[in-house]
């Protein structure tokens, strides 16, 4: 890709980009969210034009105009949210759409062969007649890889491919990923994550604001080169912490037993406690129950059984209203769900659940002045970039966003956090940010509850580490004391 | 309202004005193609709806169009609130008759208090009447999730036999046409100027609605939780607002206003209580809320031209020979457009892209 550039209204979403991908290698892109890779591969997959650049494959510029247009040419994309029917097999969901028919009837041997066939040359094995619906997602993403293969995909872009994965699952990938490379075909690598990029890309590629900022090898630089690339300015990766020092018990949970939407048990019979000046890390995979833990905890979600006792009392079920009264703040894992009102300012979403008392309300009528007061403070103090106060939190880029609902969730008296996937979809400058006030929450005494499917985050924060598994506890470790390999074995339930 | 400007306020109130055009021109192509003049019927709609001065023995248009307008305006208030909260309140109507029935009542079964005290006793009697008939689709919604459409709307018809047995039964007084007796004088709700002009201070205590509404819902910390709770209920309940009990108040109030229009519309025009009350108010109110986009402003805009268009019926007429069915037309493409703001749009959108076509070449249109 030459001189790729992009612009969309007030934005130089990529600005004069080239990359090269030689065959046979894995080029990892590697950038904030913001920065501009996705932009480039939608232009590469011909969901946009560009504004200018050209577009070369094996030394022949081509015009590409749409995802058809891609597959015919031997790109194929393996996104981030996988788009799979999950009631269908897997050899209905990769021959979706170029089906092949026997007389009038859908030709089913054929396209099985192909894919066993391809199976057996990537060393990707899969059973073309298993439903996705019971695969897990480390299959159900080979399934992805598969049907881009079948479609005789030459260059393979993965979306942050990893997001979803277990570190074991992680290995599988990396292993399937080194074999492609191997039988010619070649790969571009989005990531934020620093780890992975240097663990299995040849070459890296950095983007920050539209701009290719360097290229590197795994082998010239280090993560703390690629963040502060990145991000650039020098990134603490390390989050500086002292050893806690734990009071008494803030939080605790008596034989906790939810229920999911689709009345299934979730979380069964789950006990712990959270002491002040302690953070405590769920590990897991997610959809192992994590979810409706924290929902229970909050209020948001009714358990059927078991007790949540914060400082001796017992919290009514079901009312977030009884948490916040308590102390409690929650970051929560669906910030557009339950976290804003993206279609309201930034003011009244920096006050969502205090604008009733003093001083925002004065004389039973909302005290404007007061709650543009506290957002223009929360603002700075959380870094939160932005035109202004007023400006709808919806149109916030999504890291901006989350500095926005923690700030709020920090603004009042805390004496439990809550924090679920409190960095996800955030850029590692606002991550280092996020996780320092986490840890300086910690240190005011406050009992933090951290709830992450990024297994670093969770290493790297908490002071004791529970693990779920089909919505059960499986182990409690402390964090000085484990290891990533030994949290990943309890996260996938082997205990 | 800070961050006043007049083109945020045209960029909300656009949509509705671009309604209401393209409904005239629709209505307009109707008569046309049914081999009227439209030209001639909008004049005589508008001077009989505006600009017709009174006579000693007829009224002047446009303080009529302000007496017709005040039901309008009470009742698409309540309605727009529960819109402000996510519900759907099909039951003005209903809230209306049963309001109505409980201001006559307290008009004439009570007997020798003071205008000052009866009055407001009287119209009361309606907005209790009205929260408490709304409250009980309200509190089937926060403690069953039943939903407030169906259970307005059952409301409705249970409303329409109770007014009809009280009339015909118990209340029915002894002439010969099913009705109530005449409320006493002291409940009278009385008109602001002389005969033959119709206008009373009903109009007033509507206009007095208009200005609490906007207070209430974007002054108070009562009204920022009714449009969280509009706005995304899910949100709204994890800040610690209390839905179900913020549902519950909506159709209180909104009920409320909604029985006031009843108690207004009774005790100055009637100051009786008929068997057949159908005005129908309570469903065209509907379309004046959706016009009025939830600004107490936009909604007494829309209230006039609804209560101008009832108004300027009878006189369009009689003067251009247009059938005053047209004005129903005329509204129905209102509410179409109003409620399919995707038409409106796509409609100038596309008028304002082929304006601007040779400046602006079309996306990846070009290289």
């Amino acid at each position: 890709m030459r001189g790729i550039t992009k612009r969309f209204p007030g934005v130089l979403a990529n600005d004069n980009i080239n990359l090269d991908l030689n065959k046979g290698e894995i080029h990892a892109l590697l950038g904030e969210n913001g920065a501009g890779k996705s932009t480039l591969m939608n232009i590469l997959y011909g969901l946009y034009q560009p504004d200018a650049g050209e577009i070369f494959l094996n030394g022949k510029a081509v015009k590409i105009h749409g995802p058809r247009d891609a597959i015919a040419q031997g790109i194929g994309m393996v996104h981030q949210h996988f788009m799979l029917v999950p009631t269908l097999t897997v050899a209905e969901n990769i021959t979706l759409g170029m089906e092949e028919q026997k007389g009038v009837l859908l030709d089913v041997e054929r396209p099985s062969a192909k894919i066993k066939e391809i199976a057996k040359k990537y060393g990707l094995e899969i059973d073309p007649g298993a439903y996705i619906k019971d695969l897990p997602v480390g299959l159900q993403q080979r399934v992805e890889i598969v049907k881009t293969l079948y479609r005789d995909a030459q260059v393979l872009v993965l979306d942050e491919p990893t997001a979803v994965l277990t570190p074991q699952e992680v290995e599988g990938l990396f292993a399937t990923l080194r074999t492609l490379v191997a039988q010619g075909v070649s790969i571009i690598f989005i990531s934020h994550k620093l780890k992975e990029v240097k663990a299995i890309a040849n070459r890296i590629t950095v983007l920050r604001q539209g701009r290719v900022v360097g290229w590197t090898t795994p082998a010239e630089a280090d993560e703390a080169k690629l963040a502060s690339m990145m991000v650039g300015r020098p990134v603490l990766l390390k989050v500086d912490k002292t050893p806690a020092k734990p009071g008494g018990e803030t939080l605790s949970i008596k034989s906790l037993k939810v229920m999911s939407d689709r009345k299934s048990v979730a979380v069964d019979g789950v006990s712990f406690a959270v002491r002040a000046g302690e953070i405590v890390g769920i590990a897991g995979v997610e959809g192992n129950g994590q979810t409706e833990l924290v929902e229970a905890i909050t209020g948001l979600r009714a358990q059927t059984e078991g007790a949540i006792v914060m400082e001796s009392h017992d919290l009514p079920r079901e009312s977030p209203r009884a948490g916040i009264a308590a102390g409690m703040s929650h970051i929560p894992e669906n910030r557009h769900k339950f976290g804003m009102v993206s279609s309201y300012p930034l003011t009244t979403n920096l006050v969502l659940s205090t604008f009733d008392r003093a001083p925002f309300t004065k004389n039973g009528l909302l005290n404007d002045a007061e709650i543009e007061k506290n957002a223009r403070t929360l603002i700075k103090e959380f870094d939160v970039r932005t035109p202004n106060e007023f400006v709808p939190i919806g149109k916030l880029s999504g890291g901006n966003q989350q500095k926005a609902v923690v700030a709020r969730e920090f603004s009042r008296p805390m004496k439990l956090l809550v924090a679920s996937q409190p960095t996800r979809g955030v850029d590692v400058g606002s991550i280092e940010f996020i996780h320092k006030r986490i840890v300086e929450a910690r240190d005011k005494g406050a009992a933090v509850l951290l709830i992450s499917a990024e297994l670093d985050e969770i290493m790297s924060l908490s002071d004791r580490i529970l693990v779920m598994f089909k919505g059960k506890i499986v182990g409690e470790r402390e964090t000085a004391k484990t290891t990533r390999e030994d949290v990943g074995l309890l996260m996938m339930g082997k205990v | 309202m800070r961050n006043f400007s007049f083109a945020k306020l045209w960029s909300g109130a656009w949509p509705a004005v671009a309604s209401v055009f393209l409904a005239l021109v629709v209505a307009g192509l109707v008569m046309v193609v049914t081999g009227s003049d439209p030209i001639k019927a909008y004049t005589s709609l508008i001077e009989g709806a505006f600009l017709r001065p009174g006579t000693d023995t007829r009224p002047t248009a446009f303080l009529d169009t302000l007496v017709s307008a005040t039901p309008y305006l009470i009742l698409a208030l309540g309605i727009s609130l529960a819109f402000t909260a996510g519900l759907f309140n099909i039951g003005a109507e209903g809230q209306l008759y049963m309001g109505a029935l409980a201001s006559v009542m307290v008009g004439f079964l009570v007997k020798g208090l003071p205008p000052i005290i009866h009055l407001p006793l009287s119209l009361l009697a309606g907005a209790v009447m009205g929260a408490l008939w709304a409250g009980i689709a309200g509190w089937l919604k926060a403690t069953r999730g039943a939903p407030e459409v169906v259970t307005t709307i059952m409301l409705n018809y249970i409303s329409y036999s109770v007014v009809n047995f009280m009339v015909n039964g118990p209340l029915r007084h002894t002439g010969t046409a099913p009705r109530t007796p005449d409320i006493e004088p002291s409940a009278v709700l009385p008109n602001m100027l002389p005969s033959p002009e119709r206008l009373h201070w009903g109009f007033v205590i509507a206009l007095l609605c208009a200005v609490a509404y906007y207070f209430l819902v974007y002054r108070s910390p009562l009204g920022l939780r009714i449009r969280l709770v509009g706005a995304n209920k899910e949100a709204a309940r994890y800040a610690g607002i209390q839905v179900n009990r913020t549902y519950l108040i909506t159709m209180l109030i909104s009920g409320g206003l909604c029985g006031l229009a009843g108690g207004v519309e009774i005790l100055s025009l009637y100051r009786f209580m008929p068997s057949e009350f159908t005005t129908g108010y309570g469903f065209d109110s509907i379309a004046v809320a959706l016009l009025g986009q939830g600004n107490p402003i936009g909604i007494l805009l829309a209230a006039i031209l609804f209560g101008a268009l009832a108004n300027g019926a009878g006189y369009m007429q009689f003067s251009s020979g247009v059938s005053n069915y047209i004005i129903s037309v005329l509204q129905a493409f209102i509410i179409v457009f109003v409620a399919a703001p995707g038409i409106v749009r796509d409609l100038f959108g596309w008028i304002r892209i082929k304006r601007a076509a040779p400046a602006l070449p079309a996306k990846g249109g070009t290289k």
